[in-house]
């Protein structure tokens, strides 16, 4: 997949567009996602925002001039996922991630141990909140992007160039119901990228439906001379708390630690013993 | 889900429908989906994996076919279950398939289960904007031979895990198998590992649970066992009413 593209290998298509679907549109066209990601619209010049990735857009309602992104779209009957905590901040000793483990589909719990902190490479890691399908699909695509740029530039592309690709990626689906919002976290810098088309350096970073409730531990505690394990200890509470309160978000807790000779990452810990240890710890009887 | 649309103006305060109320024009729009029902339960042991689903296909009150098993076999290592909108699944089911030949064709090899569940989760999510409406379960093994699940959503978001319910009584069934399997919510038990032969009495005790209480469950349950030595299939009659 990269390697052709690296060596601008054209494979030549077995079988034109299907008839199926007679959209006018032919760079939009099922069939042609057979040959994995595919650059939209070959006749148009490649361009580093083109999307690599072919959508499949319903042309129930025909419109003359509607374009991918913004045709009326069929009403889903199931919801997606939704609902999280995340947070990411800077101190003396690198960055800290940090994300709850949840993934809610509507009232239920869809899955209870997802990985919302993902490595990208080395020095860079990515919480993700949003829509689940989403985030995984996009943290693919960047993570593709950043590979191929390492290998056409023998250099690797640095944190802000990476929220910048990411954001001119996202945009053409800005208005759509693609909802990501991710925070970079290099070893230095944090940058949060949303598809609103937001995308914002800062020290601290909290997203999801739980970050009001992380943001309070986080604002009361912080500061630039924290030590490591001072930093941890208030990651793991900011959610623990968050994750509290709110309803979406739960389960466990994954830490990652960026320093400049990388990523680390802390056992995932399940928050429910945590929740016990401190009710013991401020004395209260617990109901059995 | 279809074309019936009560709106709130009909129904008096006790709750009864007004008598001869007109209510105002209510919009009926075609959806293209309908919901088809039926459950697909995975399983992941040590060296097995199980894929099992009902055979019931139904649409509103009525049942159109008392055998349409949702189980799929894609190559002799995986299977793959998907419950929703069968229009979807049958379609779903031929572009997987013929992408398997086509990387079978040009890399001489079979895809391998972890393979083909990136694979679906692209072809999911190419189809963002108008999803297919199915719930994906693969259960197989991975190239170390250990048994393996990878369950989706309908947009291609996908995971793996040890085991997974699918399909209209998944939010009965994963609770239970947590419990039975993921030795949740229980203090003080020693977890066992999963053999083969109770795995497979857990999913037939499963699937009739879910009869009970999900009117779109039911009638037989189909059962692939994969391992090493091939897909084995099951069938047991469950509850018919």
């Amino acid at each position: 997949m990269a390697l052709e593209d690296i060596c601008n290998f054209k494979d030549k298509p077995t079988h034109k567009t299907f008839p199926f679907y007679a959209s006018e549109d032919t760079s939009v066209s099922v069939f042609t996602e057979a040959f994995n990601f595919k650059w939209r619209g070959e006749m148009t010049s490649k361009k580093a925002s083109d999307v690599p990735l072919e959508f499949h857009v319903p042309s129930l309602f025909k419109r003359p001039s509607s374009r991918a992104s913004h045709s009326v779209s069929v009403r889903r009957p199931f919801p997606l996922s939704h609902g999280t905590t995340t947070l990411g901040f800077i101190f003396q000793g690198g960055v800290i991630a940090a994300a709850d483990t949840r993934a809610s589909a509507g009232g239920l719990v869809a899955c209870p141990a997802v990985h919302k902190i993902t490595p990208i490479h080395s020095h860079l890691v990515v919480t993700s909140s949003g829509s689940g399908a989403d985030c995984m699909l996009w943290e693919r695509i960047l993570t593709r992007e950043i590979r191929l740029y390492q290998l056409r530039h023998k250099r690797r592309l640095s944190i802000s160039g990476t929220a910048k690709l990411l954001s001119l990626m996202l945009h053409p689906f800005k208005g759509t119901d693609v909802c990501v919002a991710l925070t970079l976290c290099g070893w230095d810098k944090l940058i949060y990228v949303c598809s609103d088309g937001a995308r914002l350096q800062g020290d601290i970073f909290s997203v999801g439906s739980g970050s009001p409730y992380a943001y309070g531990v986080l604002d009361r505690s912080l500061s630039w001379s924290l030590n490591k394990e001072e930093a941890i200890l208030l990651a793991r509470e900011a959610v623990f708390r968050a994750t509290h309160r709110d309803a979406y978000s739960g389960n466990n807790v994954d830490l990652f630690h960026v320093t400049a000779e990388g990523w680390r990452q802390r056992q995932r810990e399940d928050l429910k013993e945590e929740y016990y240890r401190d009710m013991e710890k401020r004395g209260k009887k617990m109901d059995n | 889900l279809g074309l019936k649309m009560l709106s709130a103006q009909n129904f008096g305060e006790s709750g009864k429908m007004k008598e001869y109320h007109y209510a105002g024009p209510t919009e009926h729009r075609f959806s293209p989906y309908a919901f088809n029902g039926g459950t697909v339960l995975a399983v992941a042991g040590e060296d097995f994996a199980i894929v099992a689903s009902d055979t019931r296909l139904s649409e509103g009150y009525s049942i159109h076919s008392r055998d349409s098993p949702k189980c799929y076999k894609l190559t002799d290592t995986t299977v793959l279950g998907c419950s929703g909108f069968h229009g979807d699944c049958l379609t779903l089911t031929k572009i997987i398939d013929a992408r398997l030949k086509m990387y079978k064709h040009s890399n001489n090899k079979t895809m391998t289960s972890g393979a083909i569940a990136a694979m679906l989760s692209t072809i999911l999510y190419s189809r963002r904007f108008f999803p297919y409406y199915v719930y994906n379960i693969i259960g197989g093994l991975d190239e170390q031979g250990k048994g393996a699940v990878y369950s989706f959503d309908p947009v291609g978001s996908y995971q793996r895990d040890t085991y997974k319910a699918g399909g209209s009584a998944s939010a009965m069934l994963q609770p239970l198998l947590d419990n039975q399997i993921g030795f949740k919510n229980m203090e003080g038990v020693e977890h066992v590992p999963l053999t083969k032969d109770k795995a497979v009495q857990l999913v037939k005790d499963v699937f009739v649970s879910a009869a009970e209480r999900d009117v779109y469950t039911g009638d037989a349950l189909r059962i692939c066992i994969v391992t090493k030595e091939g897909i084995e299939e099951q069938n047991i009659p469950l509850r018919k009413d």
